[in-house]
């Protein structure tokens, strides 16, 4: 490439000695008072490395005379929301959970917390409004497996349910009657046929009937007598054609062969006693409290 | 003036070369090497181990399916980030990792501390058909995790691998990589206290709901139930980790 700097007769500008196929190339500078600001924040960077961390040494770095870190900083913030919201934490902390609903104020409090809470942790499983999913707990029904008052609520988020790392988990274990052998074919065919009649589904009579016999002898201690559950053993109510798994006849028959073995977190492990407070208020508001 | 010359560099490949690599070579030094050099790179805290040999499986298909492409793996110091998915992910929770998830990009939420926060039939149900619990959902479903059986049979070739670059296995560890691999899946891993010494709070037992067979699904929970779990926070003094 020629390097050939001439006086451009039009504009009156050098070219920059290029030239292509007889194409010039003006050699047009960037504006002075750019040039200028450029040089300026180069200068003014060399105050950053005196007041915030920079340059390394050998086993340490300059640590800035603001003392910044980010570390530091994210301390102050949080410091700074805890106090915000200390007023609040007190009471909640101060108060059992079934009086913080009475206190309108703490109520508005948890409500607000609660759903942000709820979005982070619990939504994956129960889904964003509670909703539930197949094995995962409608939260907006009247169906509680361990009960669905303020206080069951707010233990079963402490302890969780067949959560082997917190040794208060709620735990119960329906035995696998056709996998473990307890049960014959037939007879989970009949008893399945019983439970369904509970929602007037039945399709066969006269199994049902002999699932009724079944059912008096491996069920009813968990599920009650008249099959309505029994929230102290976290056994579900059968009658009232809420199913967690599925209700149809080949889900059921799964279920009474194979067993269920639903499993949710101890929160208690993960989250401060105030927040999961907030969490049982919103949760229990959802629609299903009790 | 030198800037008159630069037509030398531009035209000569070979000092061009040579002028790039000592740029990166002075970059390197004072941004890499000090790393190395300065005390306080890793925070010292306790708990943190090796991934068992199951994790590490579960690890290298995360890997292998690109979970990281959406995934981060790093809590930010931010309070929006603490307040959502816990404390802040600190240096030493990834020295074991080769190499690590930070990652830089978030289209799905960050893991690093995923690990006992949903249960192991979510994870599946989650990985088999993530719209089935997440309507919103854009994740990919992985179904086919849970019909692979695992294949990890070099898993001692790779632990005495990692052990190469630092990662503190020891020859026990080595040792009863294999056996550790299906033990850990078993029902029994909760009762082997040699186990257990070996990887203390790894999640145990039939991880993707069929405990006859171990899939890619279990190494890949077991994996996932074990991130940001490592670390004991109740001996960790933030004041002195400041930076």
């Amino acid at each position: 490439m020629p390097t050939n700097v001439e006086k451009d007769q039009v504009s009156g500008r050098e070219t920059t000695g290029h030239e292509w196929d007889g194409i010039k190339e003006l050699n047009t500078p960037l504006p002075s008072w750019w040039v200028y600001v450029f040089w300026v924040t180069i200068i003014w960077s060399v105050g950053y490395w005196v007041v915030y961390p920079s340059w390394p040494t050998a086993t340490d770095y300059l640590k800035g005379t603001f003392g910044t870190t980010n570390r530091t900083q994210l301390h102050e913030t949080m410091a700074n929301v805890a106090a915000e919201r200390a007023p609040y934490m007190e009471r909640l902390a101060a108060l059992d959970v079934s009086e913080v609903v009475n206190d309108p104020e703490l109520l508005n409090f948890s409500m607000a917390g609660g759903k942000a809470i709820f979005a982070d942790n619990c939504a994956p499983c129960h889904g964003t409004g509670g909703s539930g999913n197949p094995g995962f707990p409608s939260l907006q029904d009247d169906a509680w497996l361990w009960g669905g008052s303020l206080d069951a609520i707010n233990e079963t988020l402490h302890v969780g349910i067949r959560w082997d790392a917190n040794e208060d988990t709620r735990l119960n274990d329906m035995p696998a009657f056709g996998r473990d052998g307890l049960l014959e074919r037939e007879d989970i065919s009949d008893v399945v046929q019983f439970v369904m009649g509970y929602s007037n589904r039945a399709t066969d009579g006269d199994a049902a009937q002999r699932g009724a016999i079944v059912f008096e002898e491996n069920c009813a201690a968990c599920h009650g007598d008249n099959g309505k559950g029994i929230q102290e053993l976290g056994a579900p109510n059968l009658t009232d054609a809420i199913w967690l798994y599925g209700g149809d006849q080949a889900t059921l028959t799964d279920t009474v062969t194979n067993s269920r073995r639903g499993v949710m977190p101890a929160w208690g492990d993960r989250l401060d006693e105030e927040t999961i407070k907030m969490l049982t208020v919103y949760v229990h508001s959802l629609g299903g409290g009790q | 003036m030198l800037l008159k010359k630069h037509h030398i560099v531009e035209k000569n490949v070979f000092v061009l070369i040579l002028g790039i690599f000592l740029t990166i070579i002075i970059g390197g030094i004072v941004e890499i090497v000090p790393l190395f050099t300065m005390e306080q790179t890793i925070e010292k805290v306790e708990g943190v181990r090796p991934y068992s040999p199951l994790e590490q499986a579960g690890r290298n298909i995360y890997l292998r399916e690109g979970c990281y492409n959406c995934h981060s793996q790093q809590i930010r110091p931010f309070r929006d980030e603490v307040e959502r998915y816990g404390h802040y992910s600190l240096a030493a929770e990834s020295m074991y990792d080769h190499p690590f998830q930070w990652g830089s990009k978030r289209t799905g939420p960050d893991l690093a501390r995923v690990g006992a926060k949903y249960s192991n039939a979510w994870h599946v149900a989650h990985m088999t058909d993530p719209r089935s619990v997440v309507p919103e959902s854009i994740m990919p479903g992985y179904p086919f995790l849970a019909n692979r059986a695992l294949d990890f049979d070099d898993a001692k070739a790779h632990l005495e691998t990692l052990k190469m670059v630092g990662v503190p296995y020891t020859d026990e560890m080595i040792e009863a990589a294999k056996a550790d691999l299906y033990l850990q899946a078993s029902e029994d891993a909760a009762y082997d206290d040699d186990f257990l010494a070996r990887y203390p709070k790894a999640a145990t037992g039939d991880f993707d709901g069929n405990p006859q067979k171990l899939t890619e699904m279990d190494a890949l929970i077991a994996y996932l139930q074990v991130l940001g779990r490592m670390v004991d926070f109740t001996t960790y003094n933030p004041q002195m980790n400041l930076r």
